[in-house]
């Protein structure tokens, strides 16, 4: 990303391909938009999410609830209007982020999570995860653990690949996201689609787990650049 | 137990019951409720089956209809779920648009259908190109009382069983589809998806076949898919506490033994149903 004369400062990570895991390049901006209490951009090869946060703010009665904040998720698609898929999508990232932030600290306010999808290539709802978290957080809001997203796609002949591109995915047989949380590296959201079997699902946990470290690295490079910048 | 403790304290309440490794309504950690089946109730539509877990009650409808393939998939035809929960079901359903729930549990059933190959698309297809089925699912909640999407996938599998489409064939001349309904076909049923529901509670302890009040002070859901090769179909946890890796292990292996218990339910209700001419 370039640095231009407000100093949004991203980082590049090309990312060490190791005999199995093998990540596209990553990219990430913070704090590029001047209205969301927090935003984000994050990009994975030529997959592109935009996130925006706003919160804590007013909640409408209806809405609130007495002890925690109420978040909101909305994903709008690049074409078109959202529609059931982009729903079940907003139930998975709302209830990761639910898990991840202290909502306690904030009660009777909302926080609203909007993710704009720019490009889709493939790996969308980890992209999205991980807008999600640089999103929440640029916005400042307390978190006891971080996520990211990493998506596996198991091939016609059995071989797994991370961080698939859209062919990829259309070609495979077998398709999982999981949201790894930085604390204690389990699992904390899983969505998958097409049929596999028990050892499989071992195995792109176990490759999951291990991707979450390079991409948590990431995070800490990407925040650690910002911040050095500006002290 | 005072049930004034019940309503001041609901999660203090359950878990001093979780203590003892058992329930409220005195069920143990691993114990799904009394499934019903019956099929065949509606006669208007081509299959049909109800079912109850507990309480929690589901009717699915399966309607055929013909249509044109997709162009991108001429020799394929149209499986379309939907899952309604109208306000009759629960207090917390209001009239108005398909609330978020039903969204995901619509999005849910269309991921199962795709991903267990439970009808194989190819052959919803009549004539290539030109004509073939659309299968309409639709499963309404009557009752409900928590793990609405184990029950929605067993009435499902069931009504699928159970439907029989006309034999339809295109008249050479006229070039118009002509449906025969005396000839009645079952559908080729090739997988049988059976799902189970745990919830978890407090970050530790897994509980199977969630009421409406455990789902509610629950600190994440988790839904497991298996069909019979013991292959999992999904694995659908939509975030939530995290889960160790012997835990899911233990989920999975129970929901293996589910698969087994909701087979058997539905080859007894099928041998046993009588379809009336």
């Amino acid at each position: 990303m370039r640095d231009g004369p407000n100093t949004h400062v991203g980082s590049m990570m090309d990312v060490a391909v190791s005999p199995v895991l093998a990540l596209r390049k990553f990219g990430c901006e913070q704090s590029l938009l001047s209205r969301p209490d927090g935003s984000s951009s994050f990009v994975q090869g030529d997959t592109s999410v935009l996130a925006g946060v706003y919160g804590p703010a007013e909640v409408k009665i209806s809405k609130e609830i007495y002890d925690r904040a109420t978040l909101e998720v909305m994903i709008q698609p690049k074409v078109g209007l959202s529609g059931v898929r982009e729903r079940a999508q907003e139930h998975c990232v709302r209830q990761t982020c639910e898990a991840a932030l202290l909502s306690t600290l904030h009660p009777r306010s909302s926080l609203s999570l909007i993710l704009q999808i720019i490009h889709d290539d493939g790996s969308l709802l980890s992209c999205c995860l991980n807008a999600a978290c640089m999103a929440l957080m640029d916005a400042g809001l307390p978190m006891s653990c971080l996520f990211c997203g990493v998506t596996c796609a198991i091939e016609q002949d059995g071989h797994i690949v991370t961080d698939p591109t859209s062919q990829q995915e259309k070609e495979s047989r077998a398709l999982m996201t999981f949201a790894i949380d930085s604390a204690e590296r389990r699992v904390m959201m899983s969505s998958t689609r097409g049929s596999f079997s028990v050892n499989e699902l071992q195995q792109c946990v176990a490759l999951s787990q291990r991707a979450s470290e390079e991409i948590f690295q990431f995070y800490r490079d990407s925040v650690r650049r910002r911040y050095s910048k500006t002290l | 137990m005072a049930p004034g403790f019940k309503t001041a304290e609901p999660l203090e309440y359950h878990r001093s019951f979780l203590k003892e490794n058992c329930r409220p309504d005195g069920r143990e950690l691993g114990e799904f409720r009394t499934t019903t089946l019956n099929i065949g109730s509606i006669s208007t539509a081509n299959g049909s089956a109800l079912v109850k877990i507990g309480n929690t009650t589901v009717i699915c409808g399966i309607k055929g209809e013909l249509t044109c393939p997709p162009s991108d998939a001429p020799n394929k035809g149209y499986i379309v779920p939907n899952v309604d929960l109208p306000p009759l079901c629960s207090s917390r359903f209001r009239p108005g648009p398909p609330s978020e729930q039903a969204q995901v549990a619509s999005q849910f059933i269309a991921d199962v259908i795709d991903s267990s190959n439970v009808i194989q698309k190819e052959d919803l297809c009549i004539e290539k190109g030109k004509l073939s089925w659309v299968l309409y699912c639709d499963i309404i909640c009557l009752d409900y009382d928590g793990n609405l999407l184990d029950t929605c996938v067993v009435a499902l599998l069931a009504a699928l069983k159970n439907a029989r489409l006309p034999e339809v064939t295109i008249n050479k001349e006229t070039d118009l589809a002509e449906v025969n309904t005396d000839k009645l076909h079952h559908l080729n049923v090739s997988k049988h998806p059976v799902s189970s529901s745990f919830s978890i509670f407090d970050n530790t302890i897994v509980i199977v076949d969630p009421t409406v009040e455990e789902e509610t002070l629950s600190t994440a859901m988790m839904t497991v898919v298996t069909d019979e090769d013991d292959r999992l179909c999904m694995l659908h946890k939509p975030g939530g506490s995290a889960l160790s890796g012997e835990k899911l292990q233990d989920c999975i292996s129970r929901a293996v033994t589910r698969h087994r218990e909701v087979s058997k339910l539905i080859e007894k209700v099928m041998d046993s149903f009588e379809p009336d001419k």
